[in-house]
């Protein structure tokens, strides 16, 4: 009877308050040195401490420039004090950090399950809205605010509504070259960006149990853009192969009690759901945003939709402006200023395997800048051991050190007003790259591919 | 700690769009510092300011009678996107002490209860009836109602959220009035799952 999320509730419930808040008990925490210092430097401020330092890492990811030879100086003005102080917050609290330098050091979501921190069954929350991303192991894992962040390192819990529940099925085969990604978009773009509102949302099906484990947290990462609580997958062989021996996972006999445990992290046959969805994906194609929302995605042979009575007229005009489009207007053929490859999105070895690919033996096209961010400083040696990064240095693209990058513009570099950029990142919104610049949201390989073509291309 | 909240009279200012998210609310460049203060001027500031940061008079909060409107109006999904409580941090410090929308980001109605800002949930149709009343509304928490010119709506709110928001609570006080069930529940599970505990302790 009980859903995959009814366990992962149900083993980590402590007591309920006055107000009905369910007091969940919190088994990881990760922080970043964008909010990292103000939770830090807040909790001590009140005088109280990390109750399970063990339990608690951080990772320099948000603030910290990409450039090579990089240091605690950042293009972002003032970004030095989000470094030392995040660095001196964990140092006082007995954190582990992953520092600038630390051959772990990367984007929080891709750290983590690389390092085994995050595993099936455990609840993990990280002041930042793609920490959905974890749950892709069989874990709760949601994004909260600073507040709430304090609340858990103090306590080692969170006072939460229990949130209702979602079943999203995918069925049917992925065509060739249709990723994890462009499910996700298309879930968004037929239910909406508040199509998930508030539930824990629950990925099953043929479709979903047929993805590779980093294409799991692709998806997993998207929920966050669906308005979800927060999404995850049921744990199975794949991930259980993919976590075994990874630094921070149980070893030896304790693993195996571990997997005996885990084999219960699934939904059972009668499980009930508050809502259920289902998308055929046999049908899918890559797809790419054209508005300033991931709700405003479409298959990319399709022209950009008239406007269709959901949500507003003056928003859907809006979009198109900020975007310069018009209705009717293909999408393929688009010319690009800018590609980039990277974020907590897109960023892991296999992400990097299909976008170099892609490039092999080609070169990106004359005034286009193309810039590969890895995931982690382990995905770089990983992706520079196979030759990816010599693929794509050839074919003129930057290579970047590790991190949140140009996912999002803080104050320092930017890909400048009206530049057309299309990006395996999760977020399309206005100014979100850059006052003014105009992202289109898609796949890596879709994006390698239009980076060579100079215009939006499908690989 | 927040400052309580129990009732407000103001002018509601219109942001009717779906999808306003944190990014729009407090732009990442606008966060300059580790703290949690001096952001009202970063509150909207893609909208707000045009060229040379000078106002753009079409914005809502720029235009009387809303520029110290304490109530906004909004479209679905309010505060989606980044987790950013800097958000929050902002629209109180401007002086917005609650967003009036049909539904909102979780994580941002998380941390608009724990930064004293109410998160009003009603439907897109009173809402618009209340962007149509000319004069202030005035939101009642204890009694759960919005009130202003001919419009009356009643709101729903969680037992938890709306006392926390009353009492301006402070959440790890209260949870650590549990600190001995958290304790012997931790003991149990450790016992029970010890590869979920790292390290010594």
């Amino acid at each position: 009877m009980p859903s995959l999320f009814d366990k992962l509730w149900d083993r980590h419930a402590i007591a309920t308050t006055e107000g009905g808040a369910t007091i969940i008990a919190i088994d990881r925490i990760f922080l970043h040195e964008r909010t990292g210092a103000a939770a830090l430097n807040s909790l001590a401020a009140a005088g109280r401490s990390v109750i399970d330092p063990a339990r608690a890492f951080a990772a320099m990811d948000h603030i910290v420039d990409t450039l090579p030879g990089r240091s605690d100086v950042t293009t972002m003005p003032g970004g030095t004090a989000f470094i030392r102080e995040t660095r001196a917050a964990c140092a006082a609290a007995g954190i582990t950090l992953f520092d600038i330098g630390d051959p772990q050091q990367g984007i929080v979501h891709v750290v983590s399950p690389e390092l085994g921190i995050v595993l099936p069954g455990l609840t993990l929350v990280a002041p930042d809205s793609h920490t959905c991303t974890q749950g892709a192991v069989g874990a709760l894992a949601w994004g909260i605010g600073s507040s709430e962040a304090e609340h858990a390192l103090a306590t080692g819990t969170l006072r939460v509504m229990r949130p209702p529940t979602m079943r999203v099925t995918f069925t049917g085969t992925l065509p060739p070259g249709v990723t994890a990604k462009d499910m996700a978009l298309a879930l968004i773009a037929a239910h909406g960006a508040a199509g998930g509102q508030g539930h824990a949302i629950e990925f099953a099906g043929p479709a979903v149990t047929a993805l590779a484990m980093e294409a799991r947290m692709t998806l997993c990462n998207m929920a966050t853009e669906f308005a979800a609580f927060a999404g995850f997958i049921a744990p199975d062989a794949v991930t259980f192969d993919w976590l075994q021996g990874r630094r921070y996972a149980p070893q030896g006999a304790l693993w195996d009690r571990a997997l005996a445990d885990w084999q219960d992290l699934r939904s059972d046959a009668d499980a009930v759901f508050d809502r259920e969805i289902s998308l055929d994906v046999s049908t899918l194609a890559p797809m790419v945003s054209w508005g300033t929302s991931p709700a405003q995605s479409l298959p990319l042979g399709q022209p950009v939709p008239a406007f269709s009575g959901s949500g507003s007229r003056a928003a859907h005009d809006k979009a198109l402006a900020y975007m310069g489009l018009a209705e009717g207007q293909s999408l393929a053929g688009l010319p690009i200023d800018a590609a980039f490859i990277g974020s907590c999105t897109n960023s892991r070895l296999s992400d990097l395997e299909r976008a170099a690919a892609v490039v092999a033996g080609r070169q990106v096209a004359p005034g286009v800048r193309a810039i590969i961010v890895p995931g982690s400083s382990a995905v770089k040696r990983a992706a520079e051991a196979k030759g990816l990064d010599a693929i794509f240095r050839a074919a003129g693209f930057e290579w970047r050190e590790s991190g949140c990058s140009m996912c999002f513009f803080a104050g320092g570099e930017s890909f400048g007003p009206q530049q057309r950029v299309i990006s395996s990142t999760n977020r399309n919104f206005e100014s979100r790259q850059g006052p003014g610049t105009r992202t289109h949201i898609a796949s890596p390989e879709t994006v390698a591919a239009s980076a060579i073509a100079g215009r939006i291309s499908a690989a | 700690m927040s400052r309580p909240f129990t009732t407000l009279t103001s002018v509601a200012a219109p942001l009717i769009e779906d999808n306003i998210d944190t990014d729009i609310i407090i732009p990442s460049r606008e966060m300059k510092t580790t703290g949690k203060t001096g952001l009202k001027d970063g509150l909207f500031a893609g909208r707000r300011y045009a060229e040379g940061r000078v106002e753009n008079p079409d914005f809502v909060l720029n235009r009387a009678p809303f520029r110290d409107a304490a109530i906004l109006l909004a479209g679905d999904n309010f505060g989606c996107g980044s987790s950013r409580e800097h958000a929050v941090w902002a629209l109180a410090e401007y002086g917005l002490r609650c967003v009036i929308a049909p539904s909102f980001s979780p994580i941002f109605a998380g941390n608009a209860v724990r930064g004293g800002v109410l998160p009003l949930v009603l439907p897109a149709a009173e809402i618009a009836a209340l962007a149509a009343v000319a004069g202030p509304l005035t939101v009642d928490l204890p009694a759960q109602t919005v009130t202003g010119g001919d419009a009356a709506f009643s709101f729903a709110i969680g037992a938890e959220a709306k006392a926390m928001l009353i009492g301006g609570l402070d959440a790890i006080d209260l949870t650590l009035l549990f600190a001995d069930r958290i304790a012997d529940w931790t003991a149990r599970n450790r016992a029970a799952r010890p590869w979920v505990y790292l390290g010594s302790a």
